[in-house]
Parts: structure tokens; sequence; C-alpha cells
């Protein structure tokens, strides 16, 4: 019914004036989307504000549990990953889609990486008995908090949503790579990738906020 | 007449047909309908409880069904009111329809997206009401913990549901403010657009911002109960007042975005129907920001006896009192706006006076229960109940009802029978103060909120309440009626019955698809009588 921009790489949705003008309406609603995501999050770093200020031991106790060079290790990957999708969204700017492919693939790569080390992160608090909420057992893992619960409960929803949002970061991703292997960028039309790399961007920089908040704060 | 469109048999409703133009339509007006019969269909669903709930409450002791039933019935009437009619009901439906065409735009920025939400908002719509075949919530639409995380009922479904319905939200009003900053016609300033558009515009900022802060506290309630992580559980070392905090964070700004938009219409039809300039455009507008901005650190005030401290009680007590200069600026704006206009009575008109007169009363009472020491006696008494249905029926549906029959001409291309529609507004408008005034002094007695039973001194201005219950159901159905028969049998409307101003009015009725056959240019304001 109405004319699909994505396929047409130059055109224009027929309610706006011109690509610029789409391109401009386009990142503004990107933007704001990105104003939710941190909002949501708030509400995570609200409660960890909150009970951190009245359970700074049972806290500490829980990030002592935290492999910190896993996280910091991690932090470094995630950072690396925006730089190559940074890069991803330059060439397809300048109209180089191999490049722009090739750094998107490994932004990919980077995500993968992250994802598998927050799974060997995951499965050895899962054999030690460091699970969130009711399932923690303080005596068989010997903590001193009878809450520490509550940690490991705050750790797994916020990590866990973080991480839920790589995997979507991901899917993102691959859908951009397989476009710009078919040539849907260019120097006039990467509102896609741009728009993704945003998300991506923020993604990082939550995990930025989780990284010392988790592991390092004791 | 009609003279906009070239061709005037062609219009949004007869270009395409089947129902797959309707289910996979991005224009905006035919997604605005989608959302009229969905939410017109909860407004049945959370009517019928209401009626049920007054029905109980005719005679003391178990008069209809059970206690039990009564909580779920309860819970579910303010569910289905809340998170399914009034918070999408005016920019879903109105606001999807008429945002695009009165700032001079063939759709909203984002066609798919606004598809999409609504799919998002059936998808949760219809999840929440699973729940009624599976183990039905008793919890109140509050969701309070640590009640809610200790009943055996569907929560985790319905707060899902919730959440999904947050999300629908969230994506409309993302819309709307990207519409709003870029698809303006050329010529046509922020202070160009009609006051509707400015309310619009409000409330998208509050959909976007304070939605996902409901999200996250509903996500965290589920996984309070599937994890047991214990913020919210005072057993673990929680806070369940945590919750309400979170959960009012929310939830009070949604009270703005249940009435902002509806002072938007207001504001149109104090206009339309006195033929006259609009009195303080600017401070109408402003202050729909003003409440927007306002509504955030306010929501205190509903924690006045939860144990939150007193100095966080006066402080909150003395913010939400801010909230009422924003709202009398735009009452006395309004009332002089029709002073010394050639005001005349259609229905719209008459809506728009009601809300008005009943916006007045349930504003008047806000600043009473926003002062601390009334609060204390008032909370959770029936006085409370009175004074939001006063805003949220008085006002909200109020002005539901005067946008129906104001825009209903160009929605469909047909007139409506103008006497019956006066009618609806008699019933609904006398039925409403015959339900709900005799809930303030219920609540004045002493009587509690939420209660399935009562002492036999309540029981006279109870059963007038209920008799007050069945003259609002009669009005929305002769409303439903007459709605149909003038889709059906209307005649055919002009494109501009009312000689309103906004850009709306210019285009044909109903409008053609892409809504201007030449995309207008804006050289007047929208209210230049």
């Amino acid at each position: 019914m109405t004319t699909n921009h994505s396929a047409t790489a130059h055109h224009h949705s027929h309610h706006f004036d011109s690509a610029q003008h789409e391109y401009e309406s386009d990142k503004e609603g990107i933007w704001l989307f990105m104003v939710t995501e941190i909002l949501m999050f708030g509400g995570l770093f609200v409660a960890y504000a909150i009970f951190h200020q009245i359970y700074p031991e049972m806290f500490a106790e829980g990030a002592k549990q935290l492999s910190w060079k896993m996280g910091f290790f991690n932090t470094l990957v995630l950072i690396a990953s925006s730089l190559t999708m940074a890069l991803g969204i330059y060439y397809n700017q300048i109209n180089k889609s191999n490049k722009a492919f090739w750094n998107l693939i490994a932004t990919l790569v980077l995500a993968g990486i992250f994802l598998v080390v927050k799974y060997f992160e995951y499965a050895s608090k899962f054999e030690t008995g460091f699970l969130p909420g009711k399932f923690l057992n303080p005596e068989t893992v010997g903590a001193t908090s009878q809450n520490l619960g509550m940690y490991f409960g705050l750790y797994f929803c916020m990590t866990g949503l973080h991480g839920l949002h790589v995997v979507i970061g991901m899917i993102l991703i691959s859908w951009l790579a397989y476009r710009t292997k078919r040539g849907d960028f260019n120097a006039n039309y990467y509102t896609p990738v741009e728009g993704v790399g945003i998300f991506w961007h923020i993604v990082d920089l939550i995990w930025i906020f989780l990284f010392p908040l988790l592991y390092l704060v004791g | 007449m009609g003279t906009a469109s070239t061709n005037p048999n062609v219009n949004y409703l007869t270009e395409f047909s089947g129902i797959k133009s309707w289910l996979f339509s991005l224009d905006h007006k035919r997604i605005g309908l989608m959302y009229m019969i969905a939410i017109l269909f909860f407004f049945l669903v959370g009517g019928i409880m209401a009626m049920l709930i007054r029905l109980e409450l005719f005679s003391p002791g178990p008069t209809l069904f059970s206690a039990d039933t009564y909580n779920q019935v309860l819970t579910y009437h303010g569910a289905i009111m809340v998170f399914m009619v009034i918070v999408p009901g005016i920019p879903a439906i109105l606001g999807n329809f008429f945002l695009p065409l009165q700032i001079g735009a063939a759709d909203v920025a984002f066609p798919r997206l606004n598809l999409a939400s609504w799919y998002v908002f059936m998808f949760g719509a219809i999840l929440a009401f699973t729940t009624l075949f599976t183990t039905k919530i008793d919890t109140g639409w509050t969701f309070y913990t640590p009640y809610s995380i200790k009943t055996g009922t569907a929560v985790i479904t319905i707060v899902l549901a919730a959440f999904i319905m947050g999300m629908s939200s969230i994506l409309t009003g993302l819309n709307f403010i990207v519409t709003t900053h870029k698809l303006r016609a050329p010529g046509m300033s922020m202070f160009d657009m009609p006051l509707f558009v400015w309310s619009l515009y409000s409330t998208a900022i509050i959909q976007v911002i304070a939605t996902p802060v409901l999200g996250i506290t509903l996500l965290l309630l589920v996984a309070e109960r599937v994890l047991g992580i214990g913020i919210f559980d005072p057993k673990l070392g929680g806070d369940p007042v945590l919750f309400q905090h979170f959960f009012w964070f929310y939830s009070h700004p949604a009270v703005y975005i249940m009435i902002l938009p509806a002072m938007g219409i207001i504001s149109e039809l104090i206009s339309a129907f006195s033929r006259k300039t609009i009195f303080g455009y600017k401070a109408i507008a402003f202050s729909s920001l003003g409440i927007a901005a306002v509504s955030f650190i306010v929501w205190g005030h509903h924690m006045f006896v939860s144990g939150q401290s007193e100095i966080a009680g006066v402080i909150f007590s003395f913010i939400t009192m801010l909230v009422g200069v924003p709202t009398a600026i735009k009452m006395f704006n309004w009332l002089a706006t029709l002073y010394k206009g050639s005001v005349s009575f259609e229905s719209p008109m008459l809506y728009a006076l009601g809300f008005l007169f009943l916006f007045a009363i349930g504003g008047v009472t806000g600043i009473m229960l926003a002062t601390l020491g009334v609060d204390v006696h008032f909370h959770d008494t029936y006085f409370v109940v009175a004074h939001f249905h006063y805003v949220m029926v008085g006002g909200t549906l109020m002005a539901i009802m005067g946008g129906f029959y104001y825009w209903f001409p160009k929605m469909f291309g047909k007139m409506y029978n103008e006497g019956l529609a006066r009618l609806t507004f008699v019933l609904i408008f006398i039925g409403f103060n015959v339900t709900f005034f005799p809930q303030f002094i219920l609540g004045a007695m002493g009587m509690p909120r939420r209660y399935f039973d009562y002492i036999p001194a309540y029981e006279s201005l109870n059963k007038i309440s209920t008799i007050g219950s069945w003259m609002i159901a009669a009005g929305f159905f002769l409303a439903l009626y007459v709605i149909i028969r003038g889709i059906i049998s209307g005649p055919k409307a002009p494109a501009n019955p009312w000689g309103a101003k906004t850009l709306e009015w210019q285009t044909s009725s109903p409008p053609p698809h892409f809504n201007f056959d030449k995309k207008p240019t804006v050289t007047g304001g929208p209210y230049d009588y």
C-alpha cells in the first residue's frame, strides 16, 4: 500500500518530504527509544542503589564471588565491539560495503565472545550454588549474609536483561550484515545501520555501568 | 462542501476493502478505528464489571456474589479501565486519527510501528483476558506487594500483559513526538498547532518517560514471584513500600496520560462552539507541558499513610498542590474563551461544559486530598473513589464522548442524530453525579473503599449511587446506538459541519487515503475565527 523505503534505498516514504527528512525523523525515533531503554534499566539501578545503601556488607560479600577479571575482559570486548560497530557505520557511509560488512561481522564475533564469557560466569555461579533469590541457600554456600540471594537476584536480573539486549543486538547486526552484503546501504541511505549502532552503543554503555557496580564496588 | 477531494466517492474507508486491507493497513485513520473497536469492547467489559460492583453494593451483606468474587470483579474493573480504556483511549483512537490531520501530515512518522503498536496492544489485552479463564486475580489494579507476591492467582500473566500494553503505549508516544516535531505542514510552527496536538505531545512525553519505569517494576514483580529476589518482600529483607514508589512513579504520571488529551479535546470544543479564538493559547500549551513536568514529582501523595517519612509527605503534599496551578490556568482560559463568544449547545459542547463542571469538582477535591492532614482522614475511603472518578470519568470520559461526537462527521462522513446525542449527555451527566456525588459523602462518613460489605448506616447513599449507575449505563448504550445508527444510516456530513478552523476540517469528510489531496500550507493560527 505504501512505498517501502527499505527496498528502494534512495527513495523515501510518501509522508516525508525527502530522504533527509525521513532520516532525521528515524534518528529522533531511535534516540527516544534509547531514552526508554535507559529509564527501564534506571529502575534496576535505583533498586541496586537503595539496597546497596541498606545492606553494604551483603553486597560486598556478593561482589567478592564474581570474577572481576572476566567482567573486565568482557568490558574490553564490548568497547572493542563499539569500535567495530562505529566502523561498520562509517564504511557504509563512504560506500565501502565490503569493509562495512567485515566490521559488522567482527562486532557479531565480539558480541558472541561476550556471551560465551557470560555463559561461563553464569555456569560457575550455578555450580557453586550462587543462585538468584530464594534458590540461594546461605548455608550451602557458606554465606554470612542471610539475604545474599537478593544480591544475586539483582545480579542475574541486571546482567540477564543486559544479555537479552546483547542477543537482540546480535540479531539486528546480523540483519545489517546481510543487507550490507546485498548492497542496500550507501552514502545516501544508512539509517538502519546508524540506528542499530546507537542501540549497540547504549547496550555497551549500560554494561560499562554494570561492571563496576556489580564486580568492583564492594 | 467536499470540494477538497477530486473524487468525493473515494476516501480512506472505501479506497481499499476486505478484512486484510484493515488488518495490514498502515493508514493512521484505519488504525485509529481499529483501536476504537477494541477499546469500545474493553470499555463494555470494564463497564459491566462496574455495574456488577454497584449491584453488589446495592445493599449490605452478600447481594449478588461472594466477597472473593467481588475482589476479582473490582480488580478487573480497575485494570481494564486503566490499562485498556483510559490510558490508550484518547491517544490511540482520536490521537491516531487526528494528530496527523491537525498538523497537515499524510500519516504519523512511523506507520508500520503504529500498526505494530496495535498488535502489541491487542496481544497484551488478550493475554490479560486469558486470566479470566485461568485463575482470576484479586490484587486490585495496583498489584501491591506483598499480597501480589503471595496470592496464588495469575499475577504473572496479567503483569506481563500490562508490561506488553505499556510497550504499545511507549511506541505510540514515541511515534507522536516524532510526528509532532517533524511532520507539521509547511508554515506551521509549534505555536500554530491546535491545542489537542499540544496535549497529545505532552502526553507522549509522559508515555515515553514514565512507562519504562512501570515496565521494569512489573518485571521485578515477576522476578519476585519466580525467583524470590526479595527486594519487595519484607521477609527477605526487601521493602514493599519500594514497590509503591516504583509503581506510582509511573502511575501518577499515567493519571495525566489519561487527563491531558482530554483537556486538549476540551480546548478544541470550547473554541469551536464559541466561534472564538481560544483565550491564552500559549498559556494552555505551556500548562500542558507544566502538568507533564510536575506529574513526575508528586507520586508520593498516593503514599501518605504508607510509612514514608513525614518530611517526604510534607514535600509531596506541597508539590501536589502545584498541579492545581497549570490546571487552573486551563480552566480559566476556557472560561475566558466562552466569555462573549457566540456559544451554541450542540452535543460536543454539552460534553465540554459537562467536563468543566465535573472536572472542577474533581480538581478541587484533588487539592483537598493533597492536603496531608485531610488525606490521612480520607485515605482509602470512598471520598478518594469519588474524586478520581470525577476526574477520570467526569473528565476523561466526558471529553472522549464530546470528541467522538465532534469528530464523528469527519471519521465516518455521516451525521448522527443530534437530539439523541444530547439525550446521552443528559443521562450520562445526571447519572454520573447521582452515582458519584454520594460517594463523597460516604467517604466523609468513613466508608472504606474496595470493601465488599458495609454497615447499614451507609445503605441509602449506596442505593442512590447504584441507581445512578443504571442511568450512566443507559446513556452509554444509547450513545452506542446513536453512533451505530449514524454510521449506517446517518445523512452525509459536509467537510466542515461545525465551521471549525483547524486543518482536519479543510479536507473532505471522510478524508482521502493520504489525508489531503494537496499538501496544506498554513498561514494563520488554528483558531482564527
